[in-house]
């Protein structure tokens, strides 16, 4: 019983890097899979928007938050979601004169953490999963917006600037199907 | 710091859109595909949690850490039950398997197991590597959510993690 010394690892830690590993070899495993970095991207913000239609689900259970009155509600919703998920507080700015465009700035970028990109993929978007997940999500609560990163900092900017529009609300349809 | 929620979506969603069922073929290559990156997390995750670790004396040693310290980690509870024929074969038993919990508490569904257990395997399997173990990790599972898995290492022993 030498070896008591307990030397418990801090469980939110250990998640939080569980995360970040894992999203990482999913991108190395997909660039051998594409043969494009274009193709990857594509695919991470398929994956991401599947995810963001599951994600807002455990969001409203846990949060309690009601329906959006307006595009600024939404954005404030969404830092709210980022504090909760990602455990980061991303500022809003860059409003744009009509409302309907807005920047989230990440100082530091969970997905990011232990990643360098090499040259050779310079075009890859390696946190092209946020985007998805935000569309997604959105697209449940009938807001179409469309998201990319305008700055990023693995690809030598010094902040990473993700960029939300809003596109449309989606009416209430009839199911596919069923006229 | 990443919320568990997010790694549970993400791995569901990693596990569907790369498992393929269309032919045998396919879907052993992706489940292979699963286990390379559960490999390559576990290899690095261990480096992670191992850093204030004083160097395991025994395979047995790993094997208990594995047991506790990984296993609460990363599927938040320890393993149930180990057991050893101190021949190199582990079986560890997990009567609730954390990937699968939220999936059926009987038979239901069971053919889908496996695909959600390469991960798993390639998890454990990495650990293994990283700490100087070659081994080879199986899984099966008969009532969900338990999971039981055996490991072998090629070099003398076996290690079944369940």
């Amino acid at each position: 019983m030498s070896r008591q010394a307990v030397r418990s690892t801090d469980p939110k830690r250990v998640s939080s890097e569980l995360f970040t590993l894992t999203y990482g070899s999913l991108v190395a495993q997909m660039l051998k899979d594409y043969e494009s970095d274009e193709e990857v991207n594509k695919q991470l913000d398929r994956m991401g928007y599947n995810i963001g239609l599951r994600l807002i689900e455990d969001f409203l259970a846990r949060t309690n938050v009601g329906r959006c009155h307006d595009f600024k509600d939404t954005s404030d919703k969404l830092q709210m979601a980022f504090k909760m998920y990602l455990g980061v507080n991303p500022p809003i700015t860059n409003w744009s004169p009509a409302g309907d465009e807005f920047s989230f700035i990440l100082e530091s970028n969970p997905l990011t953490e232990f990643v360098e990109l090499p040259d050779s993929h310079s075009s890859l978007k390696y946190c092209n999963i946020i985007p998805g997940v935000i569309r997604g999500a959105l697209e449940m609560v009938q807001t179409e917006v469309v998201a990319w990163f305008v700055q990023d900092q693995l690809k030598g900017d010094s902040t990473s600037e993700l960029r939300i529009k809003f596109v449309r609300r989606l009416e209430d349809a009839i199911p596919a199907g069923e006229d | 710091m990443a919320d568990d929620a997010l790694f549970d979506f993400l791995f569901m969603e990693m596990t569907n859109s790369l498992y393929s069922q269309n032919d045998p073929a396919e879907r052993d290559a992706s489940v292979t595909k699963l286990e390379q990156i559960g490999f390559s997390t576990g290899y690095r995750l261990v480096e992670k949690l191992t850093k204030d670790w004083p160097r395991f004396k025994t395979e047995l040693d790993v094997i208990k850490f594995i047991c506790k310290e990984f296993w609460s980690a990363v599927y938040k509870k320890q393993i149930d039950n180990l057991r050893t024929n101190h021949h190199g074969v582990y079986v560890l038993h997990d009567n609730r398997f954390r990937f699968l919990t939220q999936l059926s508490n009987n038979k239901q569904y069971i053919e889908m197991a496996p695909k959600y257990l390469a991960f798993t395997c390639g998890l454990i399997r990495g650990t293994l590597a990283n700490l100087g173990i070659n081994s080879v990790v199986t899984v099966e599972v008969t009532v969900m959510p338990a999971c039981k898995s055996p490991a072998r290492t090629f070099s003398k022993y076996k290690l079944t993690v369940v």
